[in-house]
């Protein structure tokens, strides 16, 4: 189905939405936030930022949540895909950023996608990658599927679902057995290596072809190439962040760059893939419950002297709620009030039923959004917003850092209003009369708190095409990619050492077993966009709606031909879609997306468990079954 | 590579085809079965777009004509996308990507035999076999001037068969065609000796073609005993850069119409530091009126397999590709057949003759294209490309075959290699021989070689005339016609008289001959065999054949001034030779012989 | 730290007569633009290998014996170059009207510009004159192939290959003047291997590849250019933050591109950014 724009706010009555006027709507939704902050303090508010609004609007919200509301209470949904890869990449370099440019993908020598299915998820990142190959460069594709990318791989490897810390563990073995990690770099820029190379030790090439089904031989060669590249890029996406571990995952990556040295040079790094346009810059913005703008640390007393002196009100000093908390939190009573902008939920997250009750035993809901969500559709207030990337002026942050320009170049339907505007008129109706003229005074108000955008004027990001950061001054640009520093002879100037991650193996929690014997993982396509709000507005030609994709071995087993109806269920729930099948699939293995969730709702099958650090959830990896459907009558 | 593909499958036959040429598949990826291993690790499959030709012709060998389910087979093994091989397919006149009879009839329609009653021959196959199309198809040059009217039958099977007419006698081959080709070994059916090609042949003094008709094709050792293989082991005396230096000395130049200093061409290879080096035997020898390589292959194919060898010691290949016309059965049969007898017995191969030498030819046959024996076009067709020409410079002794420093010859310029070792660079000189296509109003057509010098005069003589000479063709389709005879035969004695050697052809016009259908024919076969590529050749060469087809009805010199002005630009902006010469003849025809006055 | 790049040894060229000082590897192209000469150029991309088919940019290089494609061809030290010699302009104006005979050129940018500039009267080879003409193939509903405006520049073939895009799902098939852009078998689009990236209709010099809005509004009569407004702003499909460049008519989006010298995108987008913009 495809949705129409929200051209009008929205207010509940007797139980069901009717038109409102501004004034009326603002008034309902900054009435219901004072009464619940009044009544259960400020920690029972919560704000749902936006990864796809512009940083400008995530500064606003997080500054909302956080002076107005005066909780830390903010996060976004960053947290169903890349969190972990901030929390992970932050762990050892103390900033979650990727390490590297685009541009040094294509200068690189050895290209690892792993979990990445960027040929359709992110086709342009894998232009660049396209080119490096075309240059020579080798590129691996670790996967379960042998995706679009894979088949560009110089080898692609079909692991298990959930078996990449044993992989990454027998090629880091591997690598120091060989004697090919990089002594110099490992003594000089890490700590915790021999720890580390003992945890590894088990991870024999023969015990991780057992457990991720790669044979041995392919996982020396990703060793070998990977370890003697003399420039490589490790690249990935939700297949290594959608785990109950997901952190774990994420370290363990970064483990075999530390091994080997592949970071902080130029074509060297790590760079996660970010699946909307900007959860990096959300992050950035400080519209995550741990960080204030500029990913500074809360809890560093200077720094949020800083903003308090800026801000003008004290900060709690103390994290607030992730998103997961948020919704435990919503369920044991704890948060009662939520403004949530932008985003979807009750489509979104993993365990869709679960979500739905939890937001229901909200006091006071407000949704900000384009659309009528089935979220929106639970709220208490739906206010109108602009869509960010073409009815907005700001700013977006991408995989590789760089913060580029958003344009307004139409008018928002109807009574549409931006977003920023929005939240000033709620913060003004709190008590706080906030007002920007434009996104460029929030911009600059931004720079002057955040070193590493501080030297981004409006003017250089448009010269420039965009700048990555960090960009401390407004007089130079700094090289394209991070820590250069872990190369530095001087060990001052070296700074706090990388540390390797002892890691456990922790396979799927959703068991395989007679009753669920299918390992179903989930993933975009190329036409289409998270819960499909945005991208069911156009005819592709390609979309051939949810389908659940299956080996040519099972189907055979299970009698099933292509197109034909199915039922798939999981310990949670139940759906049925139409059979695809696919050569890319391995016997035992089933894949499915979440772009059509009106028509068939995934994400009614996934597992909740989420990840302790990052709290990301396992939508890679769920058990299922799936039947014939017996005809009615 | 993520390959689409829609999902035809190919028939057992098909499948056969391919996996004779390129063995069963390696993995399920390539369209083998799926194996466990399959299913946990997969190899890039690098493309072997290079041998997408080899496959295509397979299954036309094989089949006929190429299925989608053939096609996408081919892709999958191949690992080259389906809408590039279709374009590749569809580039080449001999593949057919429809059903058709296996057995299709390849009526010459061109120059030669135009003028030699060709167009009789056509008709009575027109109402003998209805319209062409899929049984039979017209046909540009076969290369078989001097036995005009021409005609050729390849039959689809396994395997293939060919058939030979001519002269073409319209009863024989419009009648009901009988399965009564066979397989091209060393002889084609109907095919008449190599000998009646050349009427010099066993006379003293020949230098190019003194084994033609004197020594058996098929036999090493016949080569051997007549002379074979001494210049090969003087060039070993000599070194490659000795061998290069007495090329240089001989004065050698390309014999395809360019002209340009052999030796020149492999000092630059051989200097070249990237590696490794390729050498191109061009053998797609196609310009109407041109039959003189094709007597060479096919009656002293050894001399070439020596020439090619000479040719790559001094270059520095290792690898050589012989890239011969579609349309030459059995020249094509007596190269495998010499290549492989000399590469048992240690003449091709590792370490020739001991001396260190490892070299190798690897044949490959044309499709149906013209443009093909552009130097640079034939690049594209052996790396399985659209056999398109590309843009100089870099030149081919810079950038050739596989983006690799190549040396490109053809067959006629390879084989002087021989007598210039053998006699010595000075020997040579003073009397260097060249072939020259005869055909035509003549009595005695053929190949004649004759040192440079002689004039026009003497070597129509030589051949005898038939009725009143009008006129004579000299170069071919790009070439252009003079009336003087006493032109010398030489590079410098053409170009002066506002003529070229091109590739040697000299097609003898009397007064029988209708002038307006000849130029209409030229202009015809330049508009067929334009690559599409660039503009003035694509468009122009469709505007020169609609106003002659106007002014053979109505002289009007609104369209002369028109042509003129399409053809200037045809030869000043096109990006190769074809466009660049797609109106010499006809502006030689009208400016000399006055055809439109 | 950033490798560096060798510094660009210079040549000097002289553009009609007038010297010239540009990078080595430049084109002659790059020249004529660095002396500030307008060259008509149709197949040449600023992000492709220059095919150099059409030769409408051919000028006169001193010594040569043809003219040479200024796109292409690499200027060398000493290299002499008329732009606007009588030889090199008639050229164009033959070419300009071997095309305009057989091609609707009504939507290519400066094609009625150039053909008074030259001199050209594509109309003197008579209404029998071969064209291309055949109907707009409007198979999907993202964009239209309208091959009677198609000049077989190679440009959608290029892009849509090992250039930039890699989906490889149209080629050039047949040959000569019946040469056509084509899929495999000539399927329709929906059939074919196409992901509908519309990275062929950026590079499209002739309007024969448009988007369906444009091509239904052209058919309508509504589309106007000078209407239009055109701003860069950020797609908002996923993380990789590609440049768009929206051209808006009546608060409508009518059109996408990208910009080619952008560092993210260099003029590409996937279907997502270049046609998922119904929302708006």
């Amino acid at each position: 189905m495809s949705y129409d724009r929200l051209t009008h706010p929205l207010v509940r009555e007797n139980g069901v939405l009717r038109r409102a006027t501004w004034d009326e709507a603002l008034e309902r939704a900054a009435e219901g936030f004072r009464r619940n902050i009044a009544k259960n303090g400020p920690d029972s508010f919560c704000m749902l930022a936006c990864a796809r609004s512009t940083n400008e609007m995530n500064y606003v919200g997080q500054k909302f949540t956080r002076v107005v509301v005066g909780t830390n209470n903010v996060d976004s949904c960053n947290r169903t895909c890349h969190a972990p890869s901030v929390a992970g990449l932050s762990a050892v370099f103390g900033s979650g950023g990727g390490t590297s440019s685009y541009q040094e993908v294509e200068d690189t020598d050895v290209i690892v996608m792993w979990g990445s299915a960027a040929r359709n998820a992110h086709p342009i990142f894998f232009q660049h990658v396209l080119k490096a190959i075309h240059n020579g460069a080798r590129m691996f594709a670790v996967d379960p599927r042998r995706t679009g990318t894979a088949q560009w791989a110089h080898l692609w490897l079909g692991l298990n679902v959930g078996t990449d810390i044993p992989l990454a563990h027998a090629v880091a073995r591997e690598i120091i057995h060989a004697g090919l990690h990089n002594e110099a770099f490992i003594e000089r820029a890490t700590v915790g290596f021999e720890e580390f190379k003992e945890s590894v030790e088990p991870w024999t090439l023969t015990a991780a072809e057992q457990v991720t089904g790669v044979p041995a031989d392919a996982i020396r060669e990703l060793a070998h190439a990977y370890a003697r590249a003399d420039r490589a890029q490790l690249c990935w996406t939700l297949g290594i962040t959608e785990h109950h571990n997901a952190t774990d995952n994420v370290r363990a990556l970064i483990n075999l760059a530390l091994l080997t040295g592949h970071v902080g040079r130029y074509g060297s790094g790590l760079s996660p893939l970010r699946g909307q346009n900007n959860v990096q810059g959300g992050g950035d913005m400080g519209a995550i419950p741990n960080r204030l703008p500029g990913f500074q640390d809360l809890l560093d007393p200077e720094i949020r002297t800083r903003f308090e002196t800026a801000w003008g009100k004290p900060l709690q000093p103390r994290y607030g709620y992730n998103l997961t908390e948020m919704l435990e939190a919503m369920g044991e009573g704890k948060v009662t009030t939520c403004y949530l902008i932008g985003e979807n939920p009750v489509q979104s997250e993993a365990d869709s039923l679960s979500c739905i009750k939890r937001l229901s035993m909200l006091d006071h809901l407000v949704v900000q959004d384009i659309f009528l969500t089935k979220t929106a559709q639970m709220a208490d207030v739906v206010l109108p917003a602009s869509a960010a990337w073409c009815e907005a002026d700001g700013t977006f942050t991408n995989s590789e850092r760089r913060v580029q320009r958003v344009r307004k170049a139409l008018e928002p339907p109807g009574e549409a209003r931006d977003d920023i505007w929005i939240m000033c008129e709620i913060a003004r109706r709190l008590g706080h009369d906030w007002h920007y003229d434009g996104a460029e005074e929030v911009w600059d108000e931004l720079r002057a708190l955040s070193p590493q955008h501080a030297g981004m004027t409006y003017q250089r990001l448009a010269d420039l095409q965009g700048i990555q950061w960090p960009c401390p001054s407004e007089d130079s640009v700094e090289p394209p990619y991070l820590h250069h520093r872990l190369w530095e002879t001087d060990p001052v100037k070296r700074g706090t050492p990388a540390p390797f991650a002892v890691l456990r193996h922790s396979p799927p929690v959703d068991l395989l077993d007679e009753e669920y014997p299918l390992r179903l993982t989930t993933g975009r396509r190329l036409d289409s966009y998270n819960t499909g709000v945005q991208s069911s507005g156009f005819a592709s030609p390609l979309r051939r709606g949810e389908t659940v994709e299956m080996s040519p071995e099972d189907a055979e087993r299970l009698g099933l031909v292509a197109g034909e109806e199915v039922r798939i269920s999981s310990r949670r729930g139940s759906v049925t879609a139409p059979v695809f099948i696919d050569p890319a699939l391995r016997p035992g293995l089933v894949f499915m997306t979440f772009h059509f969730p009106d028509e068939v709702d995934t994400n009614a099958l996934t597992i909740e468990a989420t990840d302790p650090i990052a709290g990301t959830a396992e939508f890679k990896a769920a058990a299922v079954r799936v039947e014939k459907l017996v005809k009615a009558g | 590579m993520d390959l689409r593909f829609r999902g035809a499958e190919p028939s057992e036959e098909e499948r056969a085809a391919v996996d004779a040429l390129l063995g069963p598949p390696a993995t399920a990826w390539e369209g083998g079965t799926r194996t466990e291993t399959d299913l946990r690790i997969a190899a890039r499959s690098e493309s072997q777009r290079d041998l997408l030709l080899p496959a295509l012709h397979a299954v036309n060998d094989r089949v006929g004509w190429i299925s989608e389910g053939a096609l996408e087979y081919i892709c999958r093994r191949l690992t080259v996308p389906p809408a590039e091989a279709y374009g590749v397919a569809t580039f080449y006149s001999l593949f057919s990507m429809e059903p058709r009879p296996k057995r299709v009839l390849h009526v010459c329609t061109d120059l030669a035999c135009q003028a030699k009653g060709g167009e009789a021959v056509r008709r009575r196959v027109e109402e003998a076999l209805g319209p062409q199309g899929t049984s039979w198809h017209e046909s540009p040059c076969l290369g078989l001037c001097e036995r005009a009217p021409a005609a050729l039958a390849l039959e689809a099977g396994t395997p293939p068969t060919a058939r030979v007419y001519a002269p073409a006698d319209a009863e024989t081959i419009a009648a009901a065609p009988s399965p009564n080709g066979h397989t091209p070994n060393l002889d084609v059916a109907g095919d008449a000796p190599v000998k009646d090609a050349v009427p010099q042949a066993g006379k003293d003094g020949l230098l190019l073609l003194r084994r033609v008709g004197t020594t058996d094709p098929g036999s090493l050792d016949d080569y051997r005993a007549n002379g074979g293989y001494t210049a090969l082991r003087r060039a070993f005396e000599l070194g490659p850069a000795g061998v290069i230096r007495e090329v240089l000395e001989s004065g050698l130049v390309g014999r395809g119409g360019a002209a340009f200093p052999t030796g020149r061409k492999w000092d630059a290879t051989a200097r070249q530091p990237d590696h490794p080096h390729y050498l191109v035997c061009n053998a797609d020898e196609s310009e109407p009126g041109t039959f003189k390589d094709r007597v060479i292959m096919e009656g002293d194919p050894y001399a070439l397999v020596e020439a090619m060898t000479i040719a790559a010691y001094a270059t520095g290949c290792a690898k050589g590709y012989l890239y011969i016309r579609g349309e030459y059965p059995r020249a094509t049969a007596r190269l495998q057949h010499a290549i492989a007898t000399a590469r048992s017995r240690g003449l091709l191969g590792e370490n020739i003759l001991g001396k260190g030498l490892s070299f190798d030819i690897e044949l490959r046959r044309g499709a149906g294209a013209y443009i093909c024996g552009e130097e640079t076009a034939i690049f594209n067709s052996i790396e399985g490309q659209r056999g398109e020409p590309r843009s100089k410079p870099p030149f081919p002794v810079e950038k050739g075959l596989f983006g690799k420093p190549t040396v490109v010859n053809n067959v006629e310029t390879l084989v002087n290699v021989l007598p210039i070792l053998e006699r010595g660079a000075q020997a040579y000189a003073a009397a260097e021989p060249k072939l020259f296509c005869v055909s035509g109003a003549v009595e005695r057509p053929g190949v004649y070689e004759l040192t440079f010098g002689a004039t026009l005069r003497e070597l129509v003589e030589l051949a005898g005339t038939t009725g009143t000479t009008r006129a004579v063709l000299l170069g071919g389709a790009a070439g252009a016609f003079v009336t003087d005879l006493d032109i010398p035969l030489t590079f410098e004695g053409t170009r002066n008289a506002g003529a070229t050697l091109g590739s040697g052809v000299v097609l003898v016009i009397d007064d029988t001959v209708d002038m307006k259908r000849l130029l209409l024919r030229i202009a015809e076969f330049f508009r067929d065999e334009s690559c599409g590529q660039c503009v003035p050749c694509r468009v122009g060469t469709v505007r020169q054949e609609e106003a002659l087809h106007r002014l053979s009805s109505r002289v009007d010199q609104d369209d002369l001034v028109l042509l003129r002005e399409v053809g200037q630009t045809m030869r000043d902006a096109s990006i190769c030779g074809l466009g660049q010469t797609a109106w010499n003849a006809v502006e030689s025809a009208i400016d000399r012989l006055g055809v439109f006055k | 730290m950033i490798p560096l790049q060798p510094p660009r040894r210079l040549i000097d060229v002289q553009i009609d007569g007038e010297d010239v000082r540009v990078p080595e590897g430049s084109t002659i192209l790059d020249a004529c633009q660095a002396a500030g000469k307008d060259i008509p150029t149709l197949c040449y991309g600023d992000t492709l290998t220059p095919k150099n088919a059409c030769r409408v940019c051919v000028v006169e290089v001193e010594g040569a014996r043809t003219l040479a494609p200024a796109c292409s061809r690499k200027a060398e030290a000493g290299m002499k170059v008329g732009t606007d010699t009588e030889r090199a302009r008639q050229s164009r104006k033959v070419v300009l009207e071997l095309l305009g005979s057989s091609v609707d050129m009504s939507t290519t940018p400066r094609a009625a510009e150039w053909v008074e500039e030259y001199g050209a009267d594509p109309a003197r080879f008579g209404d029998d004159a071969a064209t291309v003409e055949q109907p707009a193939k409007v198979d999907n509903d993202l964009y239209v192939r309208d091959y009677s405006k198609c000049i077989l520049c190679y440009k959608c073939v290029d892009a849509c290959g090992d250039q930039w895009q890699n989906t490889f799902a149209i080629g050039v098939a047949g040959r000569g003047f019946d040469a056509t852009i084509s899929t495999e078998f000539d399927a329709p689009l929906t059939d074919s291997a196409c992901v509908y990236c519309g990275n062929c209709v950026e590079v499209c010099p002739t309007g024969a590849l448009s988007f369906k809005t444009e091509f239904d509004m052209r058919a309508e009569g509504t589309w106007d250019e000078s209407r239009q407004t055109e701003t860069t702003t950020i797609c908002s499909y996923c993380g990789v933050g590609c440049n768009l460049t929206l051209h808006v008519q009546d608060n409508k989006i009518v059109k996408v591109t990208s910009p080619h010298d952008n560092p993210v995108t260099k003029g590409n987008l996937c279907v997502k950014g270049r046609f998922g913009f119904g929302y708006v």
